[in-house]
């Protein structure tokens, strides 16, 4: 298998080697769809449940810090979307100012996460001995915060991720890797960042909105 | 070379989507904040859902990808759609006795 330019030797042309790797991304996020699918069917059945419960504890979380966090993640799609723009255009520093961006935004949103974390510790909001609110159903206010955890908790861990990938393109971007025409890396990382950025677009909803206007 | 089909969406094009996904961010807040009863939940869905269509079409590129890559994205949304409606028509049609409002009657493991 030779590599002649941007083209491996398996591949008939260019086209057939760019869709053949956003095919097998695709079918990588959609066995992630499935992973956060399960917890988002954890979420509904237990929602129905305990409506009360649910909407008690949305009300402790900080809807500020969530509504600024879906605003900054919607940017570093942008911003990623751009990054995949200017590596099909070959412009080789735009592409690394635009992944650079990426990963402060991405490093902003994982701050406010770590700042809301902290005030659950503080409000004695997570799960576990330590939990405490004076309400009635406090113990079904523990299931809210538990998949609170878990799904924002899951969400943050592919942030992490997300953030070392982008660290990983930007090194090989700035070596002129993905400015000569091959770049399936970048537009497979594009693909994996707006997935996680469609995750907290369902998240943010779910979780921070329940039964605001009460 | 193919290189030519290649599909350079313009920056306009992003600039839009940036700009309606946050506008759909602001809207779904303040529509939380008015009393729709059942209906709050619906319309945060739908929202959600719409933004979600945006990022896959424009963002991931799914509107100009070729069609065996649309069908496979589609097969995976009804594949997890399956996992959310089969196990709910489950929950929601069990007698309030083995799952209803009732705190711990279900999940008891009778």
């Amino acid at each position: 298998m030779e590599r002649t330019g941007a083209l491996f030797g398996q591949f008939r042309d260019l086209e057939q080697q760019r869709e053949t790797a956003s095919l097998g991304m695709w079918v990588f996020l959609l066995t992630e769809l499935m992973f956060f699918g399960g917890m988002f069917l954890v979420y509904t059945i237990y929602r129905m449940k305990y409506p009360l419960a649910f909407a008690e504890g949305s009300r402790e979380l900080d809807v500020v810090k969530g509504g600024w966090n879906t605003a900054i993640l919607i940017g570093s799609s942008f911003t990623m979307a751009l990054a995949v723009r200017a590596a099909q255009m070959k412009k080789r520093r735009l592409l690394c100012i635009f992944l650079a961006s990426t990963m402060i935004l991405g490093g902003a949103f994982l701050g406010v996460k770590y700042l809301e974390y902290m005030q659950k510790f503080e409000h004695h909001l997570v799960p576990g001995p330590n939990f405490h609110m004076n309400v009635a159903d406090a113990a079904q206010v523990q299931i809210f915060f538990s998949l609170y955890f878990a799904m924002t908790g899951m969400h943050a861990l592919h942030m992490i991720i997300g953030e070392v990938m982008l660290l990983l393109l930007l090194i090989y971007s700035w070596k002129g890797k993905y400015t000569g025409g091959y770049f399936a890396p970048i537009e497979n990382g594009g693909l994996y960042w707006h997935f996680v950025d469609i995750v907290w677009i369902f998240l943010f909803p779910l979780l921070y909105l329940v039964d605001l206007h009460r | 070379m193919s290189e030519s089909k290649e599909h350079v969406i313009p920056f306009r094009t992003y600039a839009l989507i940036f700009a309606a996904l946050l506008a759909l961010t602001f809207i779904t807040y303040r529509v939380a904040l008015v009393d729709l009863g059942k209906w709050n939940i619906v319309v945060a869905i739908v929202i959600a859902c719409t933004k979600a269509v945006l990022v896959v079409l424009f963002f991931m590129h799914a509107a100009y990808a070729p069609r065996r890559t649309r069908l496979v994205i589609l097969a995976g949304i009804f594949w997890m759609l399956l996992l959310l409606g089969l196990t709910l028509t489950d929950y929601t049609t069990r007698p309030p006795a083995t799952y209803g409002t009732t705190p711990g009657s279900a999940f008891n493991g009778s």
